[in-house]
């Protein structure tokens, strides 16, 4: 999988009150969650966002909850992938058991909003259009690339059944 | 090996585990609730798969925007209703004979110890206070469990935390959780298991435990876990469902090894520690309830699955008898389960609470969340005592929130400012 696209930045600790806020929870529509999707920390977020777009944030992104919603409303909103130097542990879950792109690079500083990103997932690569410079990315254990590779949770649990 | 290495292995074929290590686990009880279940209920039909993999195992609590709080509230909680008939659930609670969901199930003795849960709400993690493995996952692990019984894990690394001193009045679990998180930040014990033990967990009282574990995960943490004792004990026997003969003694053994790995061990002298105000926006901003006071809040809510027990009502209640509540402050109490409910007026506490001026509502999440009950408006503040302070959680996104105990929520609700319990004479 290949992705290019604008950076959109964030700080540390993003969580997925800001990701979508709670009020917004009583619905599954990936539309209308993809027009909140991180509305109380970047209002306008959703309009301006482009498809294919990349979100960089700091530590810790994604804390607080287990919403899937989150998830939904990030893809929905067009983004193809999330960079962060971590990642909370349910959000991390869900993103690899839902097929959303994640990838975390130690050190993000150097990457600038508004920055072009080229990101080739299978070969672990992300590469600054804007800066031409290279990141080193942290490569999944095999566990979890055997998840991504079948194309998520629901469809590897389904192989697993399907075998024995 | 840690209880938690003890308990992950023993859900799985292996002859062994240690830390990082991915297993696939077999779950005793999974869990949803009106936000996250619909999604998991959704992708399990998706899969075309006709049984769930065990009906009793599965718990569906309709806790968070319920009673239904608007029209689209109300049909995500009909799915579950509809899942769990056609399903036969058991264990589905309907409103007026629910709680909040991790008050309400060690409550009906479907948590214990050495039991492997997961729930698709992120303080699933408050069931290690009764010795079990418990943790918070998504929606689409809840789905993958109800086919296969199983889920993914790594095994986490554990830290251990050691209380031990004397408490001082109006300290509780809701404290040393604050404390320690403020210790150690949002992300300090990311993807771990906190191991809490000493002299001073031994000592506290269940639902004190329960806040402790319960806030597990606003330090990042995979699961929180107290070794079962003598407390533990006797709180099963007043709920489980059945007490082997051996129950006692099996419980008793469950405990980490003398020479087991932990990543790190924190000690902490509890003997200077106040009690604990997280202030907004993250609950690692904890400082002592004296750092605070000249700050006026608008709202005050006793609740929610860290602090909405019986305890919990009962030591506001200390506070607020013959009181009444500042003009200016509307104080929201929310007992967690239709029996702390009834509890509460059996003993007289939802008297104190009306008297005193207080909203007593039936057990939801509601305002925790920022679902319903007690949203806050643009530039309010309110005291709480939930678990998460993040921009935005209660309300409007230019709304305050301050965590803290029950008896300091309740002093705050009288001075109309944050305050430590003493000064309500």
């Amino acid at each position: 999988m290949k992705f290019k696209g604008k950076v959109w930045k964030f700080g540390d600790n993003i969580n997925t009150d800001e990701i979508i806020p709670a009020r917004f929870l009583n619905t599954q529509d990936p539309q209308e969650l993809g027009a909140h999707c991180m509305e109380d920390i970047d209002a306008g977020f959703s309009k301006k966002v482009s498809k294919g777009d990349i979100i960089v944030a700091g530590k810790n992104f994604g804390c607080g909850s287990s919403r899937e919603h989150a998830q939904i409303a990030i893809k929905a909103s067009g983004v193809s992938c999330v960079i962060a130097e971590s990642f909370a542990r349910i959000f991390y879950r869900n993103s690899i058991n839902m097929g959303l792109p994640i990838i975390e690079i130690d050190d993000i500083s150097q990457i600038k909003e508004g920055d072009y990103l080229e990101v080739e997932l299978d070969k672990g690569e992300v590469l600054n259009l804007s800066e031409d410079k290279h990141y080193n990315v942290q490569v999944f254990p095999k566990f979890i690339q055997d998840i991504i590779k079948k194309g998520g949770l629901l469809k590897w649990v389904r192989r697993k059944r399907g075998k024995g | 090996m840690t209880i938690t290495e003890k308990i992950l292995l023993a859900h799985t074929d292996k002859k062994s585990i240690a830390p990082d290590d991915f297993i696939y686990a077999k779950v005793d009880m999974a869990l949803g609730n009106d936000i996250t279940a619909p999604i998991a209920i959704k992708e399990f039909e998706s899969t075309g798969v006709k049984r769930v993999f065990a009906r009793k195992k599965i718990a569906l609590v309709p806790d968070h925007f319920t009673p239904a709080k608007d029209q689209k509230s109300a049909d995500q909680a009909k799915l579950l209703k509809k899942f769990a008939d056609k399903h036969r659930i058991e264990n589905y609670f309907e409103v007026g004979r629910m709680g909040v969901e991790h008050a309400l199930l060690p409550e009906q003795g479907l948590v214990m110890p050495g039991a492997l849960i997961i729930g698709a709400d992120s303080h699933t993690c408050t069931y290690g206070a009764l010795g079990a493995f418990s943790t918070g996952v998504g929606s689409t692990d809840l789905a993958a469990c109800f086919i296969t019984g199983c889920v993914w894990l790594k095994v986490p690394i554990s830290m251990k935390f050691v209380y031990y001193g004397k408490l001082a009045p109006w300290v509780s679990g809701k404290d040393l959780i604050l404390y320690t998180i403020g210790d150690i930040g949002v992300s300090g014990a990311l993807y771990k298991a906190m191991e809490f033990t000493g002299p001073v967990i031994h000592d506290l009282p269940m639902d004190d435990r329960f806040s402790m574990c319960n806030m597990a995960i606003e330090a990042g943490a995979k699961s929180g876990i107290i070794e079962p004792d003598g407390i533990a004990v006797k709180y099963l026997r007043l709920v489980a469902r059945r007490w082997p003969l051996t129950a006692r003694k099996k419980i008793l053994e469950l405990k980490s090894d003398k020479d087991a790995i932990y990543s790190e061990v924190r000690e902490y002298d509890v003997s200077k520690i106040e009690p604990q105000v997280s202030a907004p926006h993250l609950p690692s901003n904890a400082g002592p309830v004296s750092k605070f006071k000249n700050v006026k809040i608008d709202q005050s809510v006793i609740g929610s699955c860290t602090n909405g027990r019986i305890s919990d009502l009962r030591l506001a209640c200390k506070v607020l008898k013959n009181k009444k509540v500042h003009k200016d402050v509307r104080l929201i109490v929310i007992p967690a389960t239709q029996k702390i409910y009834q509890q509460s007026i059996k003993e007289g506490l939802a008297e104190i609470f009306l008297k005193a001026g207080a909203v007593f509502s039936t057990p939801t999440c509601g305002p925790c969340l920022g679902g319903h009950v007690g949203i806050l408006a643009e530039g309010e503040r309110a005291i709480a005592t939930t678990n998460r302070n993040f921009r935005g959680r209660m309300g409007h996104i230019d709304s305050e929130v301050y965590l803290a105990n029950p008896a300091v929520a309740a002093a705050s609700a009288v001075k109309g400012r944050i305050a430590h319990p003493d000064e309500v004479k």
